[in-house]
């Protein structure tokens, strides 16, 4: 079932994630992205945003967690078996949450390694580092300094621009706005819609931030204990009355005190 | 004599320890603390000046070495040359500690191998440069197979788990040459290689000194080696995932770059570095198991250079080499002699004291 009509790129089938042979993370996440869209994950801390993405990704094997049941296709082909590196030359990658840049490699290595699966020459390559520092141009200001010298924006930046030097059509990406100013989450999110129109990039991205993903992203999925609770058009979702009492913090009333707590907790439990 | 060193190194790590701790400790206890240091300091060094030590110790080496320098310049060429190939171990160890976080344990074996294979294919009726090449593939198919057997299963596990794994290959690869090769020790192919067996007598100083071609051979092949694996690590493609490797495992691998691949390859390296490091070695004295013991060594050289840095092993196998041969040669007789087996791990130790991220090791960078 794709959204709007459209092909999607990457589907994710009811698929249940165990860690560690034993602790249950998700329990049937079903989610579409169709092509060339936006879509948010939302949910709050240990619902299974991270995980998702990275069961899609495959990074998942090396912190012991199994996809043990469901499906997950990525333009049109079974992705669940593949190691991270094939799926990146397939063109789906994934921006970590936290950033990860190569603290010792200055930041035009850095940009460089994601160019590590291409193998169409020095060339196109070049040219990809040109776009990035086009998209990015307190980059190129800064691409001889070490990675971890520059600031957590800068590192945003450059942990998005190593991603796109892997020519993707896929990004996932995990919290871009973590530990952030207003301002540069902003910045960041323009610049992924900007990645999204002109260079045709798809984006999964997991937010705490539900404001301002349900900003810039079409469609987003709600997650709550490794389930999903709500789905829909991301105008919709800021309409919706539960998400804006529980992730977006504005409520129909003016004013809501403390009194209220065992009514939330009431209302949470219909959500779940 | 020895017991008054002692003492003196007593009183010194007291006073260290008054002034690095001075949070930990109570104001008057850190007082206190220095001033018996000190005095304790004092009265040994008017004692050993009465016993004339100091003299001994800080006086008559120099004084030596001014009088016969062609000796001094003879005992530093002895201690380059060692140096030399110390870092060339040490190498062995940066690479898979650089990539994997691993110290290997079983560099020091692999050497050893990397030699007996050698030697036991030539004895076998393959002729020199030949041996040479099959050594290489060995070593080659000697990395894939503790990547696909050791390394992949025990992926993200704890670093001290990996080590044990190579304390393990240690132990298989000492069975396992033993039983191809034999336990008995053999003589390297040096001529057969091509390698320089004769020596350079130079006429200096007043003096002769001597010099083995072998022995500038070997620095001449460290040398290369190291510039060879320098611009390796920095200039290339692999390179740079290799290094990215070293930074941060998981986003490697979120950016595609195979683990397993970087891993081969690192084996791979430390395994030509081990060939070399074996054949230099094995020309020197003979190809046996007790060379895996000497690559020990290396231990003090890391400490010295740092773990991740190939110029810290370069610079720290120098220090030890040249260092232990000076303090065998000029201070050696004050204490009986032997200070060279125990000296590069006092040198260490200081050293950790101090800067314990060796002279080149990783930045460690802290965002402020």
């Amino acid at each position: 079932m794709s959204e709007n009509g459209s092909t999607s790129v990457l589907s994710v089938n009811n698929i249940e994630v165990i860690y560690d042979h034993v602790i249950l993370v998700l329990k049937g996440v079903s989610l579409e992205v169709p092509e060339g869209g936006i879509v948010a994950l939302l949910g709050a801390n240990g619902a299974g945003k991270t995980t998702t993405l990275k069961a899609i990704s495959n990074l998942l094997h090396a912190e012991r967690g199994e996809v043990t049941k469901g499906s997950i296709e990525f333009k049109g082909d079974q992705i669940d078996r593949l190691n991270p590196n094939e799926l990146v030359r397939r063109g789906c990658i994934q921006v970590m949450e936290g950033r990860h840049c190569f603290e010792h490699l200055t930041v035009e290595e850095n940009l460089m390694t994601g160019a590590f699966t291409r193998k169409d020459g020095r060339a196109k390559i070049a040219a990809d580092l040109d776009l990035v520092y086009s998209y990015f141009p307190r980059l190129r200001d800064r691409k001889t300094s070490l990675a971890g010298y520059i600031s957590g924006g800068e590192q945003q930046m450059c942990a998005i621009g190593r991603a796109l030097m892997s020519r993707p059509d896929m990004i996932l990406l995990d919290e871009p706005s973590m530990g952030l100013a207003p301002q540069l989450v902003e910045e960041i999110f323009e610049i992924v819609k900007r990645l999204n129109e002109e260079e045709q990039v798809s984006f999964l991205l997991a937010e705490q931030n539900t404001n301002v993903a349900l900003k810039y992203a079409k469609y987003g999925y709600i997650l709550e204990n490794g389930r999903v609770v709500m789905d829909g058009e991301a105008a919709q979702l800021r309409e919706n009355e539960d998400v804006k009492e529980f992730y977006l913090g504005i409520s129909g009333d003016n004013r809501r005190s403390f009194k209220n707590v065992k009514h939330y907790k009431r209302r949470k439990r219909w959500l779940a | 004599m020895v017991l008054w060193i002692l003492l003196v190194l007593a009183a010194g790590a007291a006073v260290y320890y008054g002034i690095r701790f001075e949070g930990s400790l109570k104001q008057r206890d850190r007082h206190a603390m220095i001033a018996l240091s000190a005095i304790t300091v004092v009265i040994l060094g008017v004692q050993l000046y009465r016993a004339e030590l100091l003299g001994e110790i800080f006086i008559e080496p120099f004084a030596f070495m001014g009088e016969a320098p062609d000796l001094f310049v003879q005992v530093l060429w002895q201690g380059f040359v060692d140096g030399t190939l110390y870092a060339l171990i040490a190498l062995g160890f940066v690479l898979i500690f650089k990539a994997s976080g691993v110290f290997n344990f079983a560099q020091g074996i692999m050497v050893v191998f990397g030699a007996l294979s050698l030697v036991g294919l030539h004895a076998a009726g393959v002729p020199a440069w030949g041996a040479l090449v099959l050594a290489l593939v060995i070593m080659g198919v000697l990395a894939v197979g503790v990547e696909r057997i050791v390394l992949r299963p025990l992926v993200n596990q704890e670093p001290i788990i990996l080590f044990m794994a190579t304390i393990g290959l240690w132990y298989f690869l000492i069975g396992f040459g033993e039983l191809i090769f034999g336990g008995e020790p053999k003589v390297m192919i040096t001529e057969q290689l091509g390698l320089p067996t004769g020596r350079w007598r130079f006429d200096i100083l007043g003096g002769r000194v001597n010099v083995n071609q072998l022995d500038v051979a070997a620095a001449a092949i460290a040398v290369l080696l190291v510039t060879g694996l320098g611009i390796f690590f920095n200039k290339t493609r692999i390179g740079r995932a290799l290094r990215a490797v070293a930074d941060d495992h998981q986003a490697a691998m979120s950016v595609g770059i195979s683990l397993n691949q970087i891993w081969r390859i690192v084996w791979f390296a430390a395994g030509i570095v081990a060939l070399a490091t074996g054949i230099m070695w094995g020309a020197k004295s003979d190809v046996s198991f007790a060379l895996a013991i000497v690559a020990l060594k290396a231990l003090p050289v890391l400490i010295l250079g740092g773990f991740t840095s190939i110029p810290g092993a370069i610079v720290g196998g120098l220090i030890i080499g040249i260092g232990e041969k000076m303090a065998e040669f000029y201070w050696g007789p004050l204490v009986g002699g032997s200070i060279e087996s125990w000296f590069p791990y006092f040198l260490a130790l200081i050293f950790l004291l101090f800067r314990p991220q060796g002279l080149f090791g990783d930045k460690i960078i802290d965002r402020i």
